[in-house]
């Protein structure tokens, strides 16, 4: 039996722990930068607050419906999450981190047998412990349980949040009842191909009739989910989460740039940043995109994105290779008396650390590998990047716009919930 | 002709998360020291105060009305929200959209938050308070 749970509105709920005059009120959290919301409370969502939408399109329903507005705190969500997954984990030993809010639960190694009660222990003992609200859904396969979980999340009241698939009438059920659209992996354009077929449901999507026009449009992955929805269980728990593929920074600056060398300065902090991310997963890359755009405006019908690719003779995770390889493109890309808005920097290519082949006549110098690993030790001491490159701005900060930021309440000592008494 | 073999190199993981024990007594041949298998068994106030680490979190006191507890103002608050709130425990408490530290006290119909410093009034929870037991307080680190 697999279990998917999922947290409420996670990022909300991670907010009303410590902060519970928020309970039953509207409250959003936005996107990193206070872009956009990424997070809405049930209030919010009846009052049409949409997801995704950015922060200054709903600047009156916020004043006047009152609701709670938050930057993202990912220091707090982040802690929070493990907390979860660790409780989840009591459960049985096979859990997949699926995401921030979400874990796949595997029970074949235990030996529990009434799934419905050990769900609503499970939900019982996240709320008591760290104050969060979770639904689960319980079904013999993964994509089977994610759409327990939708209907466990959808009917809470009648289902007490945790919801079990556990007969062929529930499965026909749960499938006609779910949208081809909503299927576990099913994105937009997907979803419109399906339609555009005739399919309308879940149900539909195992149609024996569909089999051909699924294999067709979705290879071996519509097949797997095809028979996960059939009730056949194909995909395992994956253990180790994969590492990305790409990692990109690209920023729009905050006035617009002509000048080459101040573009050089963003260019080689966006190649070092990368060059951070990268470490941190323990990859090399030897492929780097660059990114510019130029005034949107000023550019009239002519074309304002511009890209370069370029390979690197040896597979690197050095910020100081990365950046100057960076800046190389952009001398290239670059055209003078050019305005530009936006620039970014994609890596491409990734391998794992230990899987780099030597080059025979070029190499890295061996001592980046040191210095690489003494700034990110003092990144991760102080939480600031006290070393930079030469072409860097030493006065800069890396600027993140968080006007609503709430405490670190459980990573910081000075930042501890403050209790009257 | 000869087989073409591709040589594929691999960098060995030097950051390998398994970590050893240091003896710094150092290896000797001849007899070792005694306390060499004792060592890395240090002490942490953790071990105390932190029964279930998953449900603690820390919080700061601010404010005198618990002194007689122990609980002085700028204290560091151990709160174990697993634990179930009963008679005379200490509980941290939302109520009216304020957190506060109390001694909880059953009545029949009621509940009462006790303040321990003579200064202070008790406060009698009834059903139109908006008011929940957060956690309970288990431990108290202070500045001496």
């Amino acid at each position: 039996m697999f279990a998917l749970v999922d947290c409420n509105n996670f990022y909300v709920s991670c907010e009303r722990v410590f902060q519970p005059q928020f309970q039953k009120k509207p409250v959003v959290v936005l996107s990193n930068n206070d872009g956009c919301v990424i997070s809405r409370s049930d209030e919010a969502k009846a009052l049409g607050i949409a997801m995704g939408v950015p922060e200054f399109q709903i600047r009156n329903e916020i004043k006047q419906h009152q609701i709670a507005v938050f930057s993202s705190n990912y220091a707090l969500y982040g802690d929070l999450s493990k907390r979860v997954m660790e409780v989840l984990s009591a459960f049985t030993p096979d859990i997949e981190n699926y995401s921030i809010d979400e874990a796949f639960l595997n029970f074949k190694n235990t030996n529990t047998t009434n799934f419905e009660t050990c769900g609503l222990q499970m939900k019982q003992r996240v709320q008591k412990w760290i104050g969060l609200p979770v639904c689960i859904g319980f079904a013999e396969t993964k994509a089977l349980s994610k759409v327990a979980n939708r209907i466990a999340k959808k009917f809470q009241v009648r289902t007490g949040g945790v919801y079990v698939i556990d007969s062929e009438e529930k499965r026909i059920k749960a499938l006609k009842w779910t949208k081809v659209e909503d299927i576990w992996g099913i994105g937009f354009r997907l979803s419109k191909k399906m339609k555009a077929f005739g399919m309308v449901t879940a149900y539909d999507f195992t149609a024996p009739h569909n089999e051909d026009f699924i294999k067709r449009t979705m290879g071996v992955v519509g097949k797997r989910l095809r028979a996960e929805l059939l009730g056949q269980s194909v995909l395992e728990l994956e253990q180790q989460p994969e590492a990305k593929k790409n990692i990109a920074v690209t920023r729009t600056f905050e006035k617009s740039i002509t000048n080459l060398s101040e573009l050089k300065e963003r260019v080689s902090t966006f190649a070092t940043v990368a060059s951070e991310k990268l470490r941190m997963q323990k990859s090399c890359c030897y492929g780097l995109v660059l990114y510019l755009r130029k005034d949107k405006y000023k550019a009239g019908n002519e074309r304002y994105n511009f890209t370069l690719y370029e390979t690197m003779p040896f597979a690197t995770q050095s910020s100081l290779t990365i950046s100057t390889t960076a800046i190389k493109m952009l001398e290239k890309l670059f055209q003078p008396g050019e305005t530009y808005t936006k620039a970014g920097i994609i890596i491409s290519d990734i391998i794992p650390q230990d899987q780099k082949q030597f080059n025979l006549f070029v190499e890295e110098n061996p001592k980046h590998e040191k210095l690489m690993k003494v700034m990110d030790d003092i990144r991760k001491k102080t939480g600031e990047r006290k070393i930079r490159l030469g072409n860097q701005d030493l006065q800069r900060t890396w600027k993140m716009k968080q006007n609503f930021l709430s405490k670190k309440y459980t990573t910081d000592f000075k930042e501890l919930l403050d209790i009257k008494c | 002709m000869l087989a073409q073999n591709k040589l594929l190199f691999f960098i060995p993981n030097t950051e390998s998360n398994i970590e050893m024990p240091y003896i710094s007594s150092g290896i000797k041949a001849g007899f070792p020291s005694p306390a060499a298998d004792f060592d890395g068994t240090r002490v942490s106030i953790d071990q105390i105060v932190v029964k279930n680490a998953l449900a603690t979190f820390y919080a700061k006191a601010n404010g005198n009305s618990m002194t007689g507890a122990g609980i002085d103002d700028g204290d560091i608050l151990v709160i174990d929200k697993s634990m179930e709130p009963q008679d005379g425990k200490i509980a941290v408490c939302f109520i009216d959209g304020e957190f506060t530290v109390k001694r909880i006290k059953v009545q029949e119909n009621s509940l009462l938050l006790l303040p321990e410093n003579k200064l202070f009034e008790p406060i009698e929870i009834t059903e139109e308070n908006n008011f929940i037991i957060w956690g309970i307080v288990t431990f108290v680190v202070k500045k001496l």
